[in-house]
């Protein structure tokens, strides 16, 4: 490992330090931890009994490192809905939840990049225009209510897919088209313009007069060069599919990290959430670090800046 | 210089300078055909919501439980059309939705306004003085971007209750990091200019340099960054309200209504299909307006 990664290694560590502190703190947005978490109908000394077992009357700090060394070894405390650790019933819902975001970034990336290259490729074509348009459709619109539409022509009207629960491949199609069509538009714009800008460069033009045939100018040539901000991208798209799985789980009762933590907030069951938002923002973190050691391989550049 | 710009100069009255700058930059922009259907739109949009109850054929709150469920352009017993139907209360949907526009820009331009001013100031700092303030402010959105944005918002929403002000807060406070980023990097070249230099050389104070000097010149990126901001807020705003987390019934929201019509879909499919057209519409309409203001302005800019 070199330097450069080191540093990085080092800084996704302190992030992960300050997701920490930002998750302790849900519980005290209120100034009172205590009333959030028990029933409105809690008496005073029930309350005061509470604060007690909890250690809420410690400081702050002293409050912070004791949840800290509980969520570095996976314990947030028990569900008070469910009475099980916080921790297993998130890691149980996490499957479900990267099986959804893995179909909706393939869905994605093999929709959009071929998409991104043709667009560029034959600029200024209607194949261009009409993946333009799409496009742009794709990002203005919101998933619930692509969802909503998808479940009202193909399981409503034409009784095609189901509209609701895990199982096999018919079940994934409509949540990972949903959960994918924001992201395939927003690769298929960057790939266009990557490859829009690398088609333009003097190696290309170099490569064509050397009498190099126009596919492998595009796939070798090209596309490598243009897959750099591609697997950036990547990387940050990740966490707009585990923050859309929130949305389109609930709508498909898609029993994953989204919808629990959707119906954990509804429930106030606060350390269900606390853990929920803790392992999706690791995830997000711990795959942005391993994006950028494939960003060094792919660019040899990036490790001398 | 083209016939058409030579025109457009003509036209523009020798103002002071930024006058005509802004004259021309709406010339141009007004020439790229996506931008101004952008423009259109959003003005649509903006004029819907500020007259609202002029523009409304019916109360958006006035319930008719023997008119509930109508389909698109059914009349009733007075005579009186609904062009989109009525809800389940028997309320119009038209009316709701375009009283359902205030809240959707109220939300997008104040949280834009905070997140906005937030991060402006954040990368004012971070780019001009750099090092060690630099590092901390850029960990900051480290951070904050590792959060699935909507999870973090519903959380915080969750604990503090949904109302108009809290959805405001959170979400303006929450989404300070790409102004912060993109002013940054517009600051660190800005910084290294002569006229900078020359004002440091002169012994004028940072605050006075960052206001006078760097500020105005860093402006021009963030204004794309705002209005492109402004759909994402949008999209934000009605997915709370969708979840039942945003400004609460009966005030109509694009979000809510979905939320309603989600129930009735195999019977009244007009309930949830029109209010997200209203969301589609009114983003696509942002969308392409900020990308025509940020090729015109900004062509370089990546965002």
């Amino acid at each position: 490992m070199n330097a450069y990664l080191v540093r990085r290694l080092l800084q996704s560590i302190l992030v992960l330090f300050g997701v920490s502190v930002v998750v302790f703190l849900i519980l005290y947005l209120t100034g009172d931890p205590a009333l959030l978490l028990l029933p409105p109908d809690a008496t005073a000394e029930d309350i005061a009994k509470f604060r007690e077992s909890m250690g809420f009357n410690d400081p702050v700090a002293v409050q912070y490192l004791r949840f800290l060394k509980g969520a570095v070894r996976g314990n947030f405390g028990e569900s008070l809905r469910h009475g099980e650790p916080a921790m297993a019933l998130v890691v149980e819902r996490l499957p479900a939840t990267f099986e959804l975001a893995g179909a909706g970034l393939a869905l994605a990336l093999s929709l959009a990049i071929p998409a991104g290259i043709v667009s560029a490729v034959r600029r200024n074509t209607a194949i261009d225009y009409v993946s333009t348009v799409v496009a742009l459709l794709g990002q203005a619109m919101p998933t619930f209510w692509l969802g909503i539409m998808l479940i009202l022509v193909f399981s409503v009207r034409l009784g095609w897919l189901p509209s609701s629960g895990r199982g096999d491949l018919e079940h994934l199609v409509l949540p990972a088209i949903t959960l994918g069509l924001f992201t395939t538009a927003r690769i298929t714009r960057l790939t266009r313009s990557g490859m829009l800008e690398v088609l333009g460069q003097d190696y290309i033009r170099t490569a064509r007069a050397k009498g190099v045939g126009e596919p492998p100018v595009v796939w070798k040539h090209a596309l490598r060069n243009a897959s750099i901000p591609i697997v950036t991208i990547v990387g940050i798209e990740l966490g707009t599919l585990l923050g859309g799985s929130v949305i389109t789980e609930t709508i498909f009762a898609w029993p994953g990290v989204g919808r629990l933590s959707v119906q954990a907030i509804f429930n106030r069951d606060y350390p269900v959430v606390q853990a929920a938002v803790f392992l999706l923002a690791s995830t997000f973190v711990v795959v942005n670090f391993l994006v950028d050691i494939v960003y060094t391989y792919l660019d040899p550049r990036i490790r001398f800046h | 210089m083209t016939p058409a710009a030579t025109e457009s100069l003509a036209l523009a009255p020798a103002r002071s300078p930024a006058a005509r700058e802004w004259v021309m930059l709406l010339t141009r922009l007004a020439r790229r055909r996506t931008a101004l259907f952008g423009f259109v739109v959003v003005g649509i949009v903006l004029l819907a919501a500020a007259f609202a109850p002029l523009i409304a054929p019916f109360d958006p709150l006035a319930q008719d439980i023997g008119e509930r469920l109508r389909e698109p352009g059914w009349q009733d017993a007075q005579g009186r059309m609904h062009p989109l139907g009525t809800d389940h209360l028997g309320r119009d949907i038209l009316s709701r939705i375009i009283h359902g526009s205030r809240i959707a820009l109220l939300v997008g331009l104040a949280a834009v306004l905070i997140s906005g001013t937030l991060g402006m100031a954040i990368g004012l700092v971070s780019g001009y003085f750099g090092g060690r303030v630099d590092d901390f402010f850029m960990r900051l959105a480290d951070i904050q971007l590792a959060f699935p944005f909507i999870l973090l918002a519903i959380a915080v929403i969750g604990v503090l209750g949904p109302s108009l002000q809290n959805i405001i807060i959170v979400i303006g406070v929450s989404s300070w990091v790409v102004y912060a980023r993109v002013v940054r990097g517009e600051v660190l070249s800005i910084r290294e200019r002569e006229f900078v230099q020359a004002a440091i050389a002169l012994g004028s104070r940072d605050g006075r340099i960052l206001v006078r000097h760097v500020l105005p010149n860093a402006f021009t990126p963030w204004l794309v960054v705002a209005t492109l901001d402004m759909a994402r807020v949008i999209v934000i705003e009605s997915a709370l309200s969708f979840l039942g987390l945003g400004v609460q019934p009966p005030t109509p929201t694009w979000g809510g209504m979905l939320a309603d019509g989600r129930v009735y879909l195999s019977t009244a499919w007009w309930l949830a299909t029109f209010p997200g057209l209203a969301i589609l519409v009114t983003v696509l309409g942002i969308n392409l307006f900020g990308d025509g203001l940020r090729d015109t302005l900004d062509p370089r800019l990546n965002v």
